[in-house]
């Protein structure tokens, strides 16, 4: 392979020795892309074209303690109603680079399944979604999409029946399939090269927000917040003020019921590092290695390990990472739709919970930028129960 | 001497193959579990080749994650299984056993304790699932440091270079996968196996055995052929432990048939009558 594919002690290819070629066809076909004008080109101009970038930065108008200036960074408008499409075209383009006919990817919320499928669609590649089958039941609205796009949805009743367990599915689907097949793999989580690749495909994100808010405020913000279950939004949005030593990076996870207990997503407060998925990174384990099963209110979080990126920067103290409960989250949810006709996905209600919090305690004139990483129509169903304001 | 030695000597000796019998620890339950290592032993395999139920078995079909998923119902453990294999050592002194595992459960407990607990339960090697050639230093030197023998996977499209590094890190044996796919009995095995035996050998590798889609006398004799020192049943054998009336026998009996499949001789004259 061409790259170390670790950051620090985390990262590396734990797979199968039989993927291993696929993930070094992959990594030649990911560098060789980086360097390909041609290759940028077309990605720049679906990017442009079909799925609507750039996205805009939206001040806030009523949300938040006057005084304090909070953006959020509007990836809920990028077509397919999530950041997921950005790294899903760049990757189904290398797909076809690589000669591939069919796609496979995982999907907790289902909005990478969707991003998938209508790369799928648009590409004419075959493609297959795995999905937790408590997920398929949860986020029945993105399953109906993808169908809709012509994807085919395979619920996976193993383990916790959540993401976690269509990773795995995935993962053995691909140690069948690679000579024909690309893993679509939907996050900065996995073996080398999928962390690097996807936050490369995802630097848009804070590439454009970095440029954006300099050209609102004249400077750069005090802290730049996302959600993170694997990571990728946060990756994305990060990725360009890491070298930015006065911004602050917080990293949102999904404190669940509670962190006390177990039933939340909270991998860096709350795992140890291991192995799970081809990387070493924080995991949610017990004792003997066994992977806890994860809770979120929100599928997308729902993910005992993380990027292992999240997990040197934890460790490096170069980003902070807290924890917003499904409750917190909720009510974030609720306000930013009451306040700014916004409705966002639950997952980034879980950044901007913590926003709001920081926003309350924070010095007049402090800029902060939130990652709305999706939108919230494919949580309609459940909001409608969970708010209680009858169906 | 080595156990895996002694075996490999013994069989070429006689002109067989081995025959590896694999089962998941603490599957059904730990005192079943036993009595089928014994029943693999009395059906005449000539090594056991065991898993520790993992929670996310990527390697793994169907089959070996039905087992994993019923050994951690029963609240099987790594100590729990440990023990399991010290009580067979005391048993059988003589067999080699190999251990299948995935690298969360190696780390869990740590390089160097988990490899210290393996050479006390009387096991020789530990092939960890999830950890190909470019990761497998430290496990390799870890394993080497307790006098356990790491195995690693070669498959048919391993690169060469690859499999010099294979052929470095392995004691024992090498675990020759020659099909792609994970762990089960829907695919059978393929017989393309290319250059990697040879390539195996000339880089002074230990003996290779096939393994993953092995589940009928016919793929046992194919294997041998095709330049296998010897073969491994997996989820041939798990499916008898979850389906038979009676797993124990059904398990005896399954091996022996396989075994017969490695003694080429005997299995030539029974074609020929």
């Amino acid at each position: 392979m061409l790259m170390s594919g670790r950051f620090g002690a985390y990262g590396g290819t734990y797979v199968p020795e039989i993927l291993m070629p696929a993930l070094t066809e992959l990594e030649a076909a990911f560098v060789e892309a980086q360097k390909d004008e041609s290759f940028q080109a077309e990605l720049a101009a679906l990017l442009a074209k079909y799925a609507g970038r750039p996205t805009p930065l939206t001040r806030c108008r009523n949300l938040g303690p006057a005084g304090v200036r909070l953006y959020l960074k509007r990836e809920d408008l990028l077509h397919g109603g999530a950041h997921k499409t950005n790294q899903v075209l760049a990757q189904a383009l290398l797909a076809k680079r690589m000669g591939k006919t069919r796609l496979i990817a995982e999907t907790g919320a289902g909005q990478h399944g969707v991003a998938t499928a209508l790369a799928g669609a648009l590409f004419g590649l075959q493609t297959k979604v795995y999905m937790g089958a408590h997920d398929v039941e949860r986020q029945k609205l993105n399953v109906f999409r993808m169908r809709l796009m012509g994807a085919e949805v395979i619920p996976v009743e193993s383990g916790g029946k959540t993401l976690k367990d269509a990773v795995n599915e995935a993962l053995r689907d691909w140690t069948a399939s690679f000579t024909d097949t690309h893993y679509l793999l939907g996050t900065v989580a996995g073996p080398h090269p999928f962390p690097i690749m996807v936050r490369e495909f995802q630097r848009v994100i804070g590439k454009e927000a970095r440029a954006q808010v300099i050209e609102e405020e004249g400077r750069l913000p005090d802290a730049v917040i996302a959600c993170v279950g694997g990571g990728s939004n946060a990756m994305g949005i990060f990725a360009d003020f890491i070298e930015d030593e006065g911004v602050r990076l917080i990293g949102v996870e999904a404190a669940g019921k509670g962190l006390d207990g177990s039933e939340h997503g909270a991998t860096i407060l709350r795992g140890r590092p291991g192995v799970l998925h081809g990387a070493e990174t924080y995991v949610l384990q017990d004792e003997d290695g066994q992977i806890s099963d994860s809770w979120s209110v929100s599928a997308g979080l729902d993910y005992p390990a993380v990027g292992p990126e999240h997990a040197f920067l934890k460790d490096s103290g170069r980003a902070e990472y807290v924890g917003a409960t499904d409750q917190e989250a909720l009510d974030a949810f609720a306000l930013l739709a009451r306040s700014e006709g916004i409705v966002c996905a639950f997952e980034s209600a879980h950044a901007l919970a913590h926003a709001l919090k920081l926003a309350k305690a924070a010095a007049e004139g402090t800029v902060l930028v939130v990652n709305i990483s999706g939108r919230g129509d494919k949580d309609m169903e459940q909001a409608q129960r969970l708010l209680e304001f009858g169906a | 001497m080595n156990r895996y030695t002694q075996m490999f000597d013994r069989l070429s000796t006689c002109g067989e193959g081995a025959f590896g019998a694999f089962l998941m620890l603490g599957d059904p339950d730990p005192s079943t579990s036993l009595a089928l290592l014994d029943a693999a032993v009395a059906g005449g395999a000539d090594m056991i080749e065991v898993g520790i139920p993992f929670s996310d078995p990527i390697a793994d079909g169907p089959v070996i994650q039905a087992a994993a998923v019923r050994a951690l119902d029963m609240g099987v453990t790594p100590e729990v299984c440990f023990e399991i294999l010290a009580s067979f050592r005391a048993r059988h002194p003589r067999i080699p056993v190999g251990l299948l595992t995935y690298a969360n459960l190696v780390l869990a407990r740590g390089r160097e304790s988990f490899y210290r607990r393996c050479a006390a339960a009387g096991i020789d090697s530990v092939l960890v699932a999830d950890v190909p050639a470019r990761e497998a230093e430290p496990f390799a030197g870890s394993a080497i440091d307790h006098g356990v023998d790491p195995v690693l996977i070669a498959a048919t499209n391993t690169p060469p270079e690859t499999l010099r590094r294979v052929a470095a890190l392995s004691r024992g044996y090498v675990y020759c996968v020659s099909r792609a796919g994970v762990t089960g009995t829907d695919r059978q095995m393929e017989l393309d196996h290319g250059g990697l035996f040879s390539t195996l050998a000339e880089a002074g590798a230990p003996p290779a055995v096939l393994g993953f889609g092995i589940s009928q006398p016919g793929h046992v004799r194919a294997g041998l052929e095709a330049g296998a020192a010897g073969v491994i049943s997996g989820s041939a054998i798990v499916r008898r432990v979850a389906e038979a009336r009676e797993p124990i026998e059904a398990v005896r009996d399954f091996v022996r048939t396989m075994k017969a499949a490695t003694q080429k001789e005997v299995a030539r004259d029974r074609v020929a009558v």
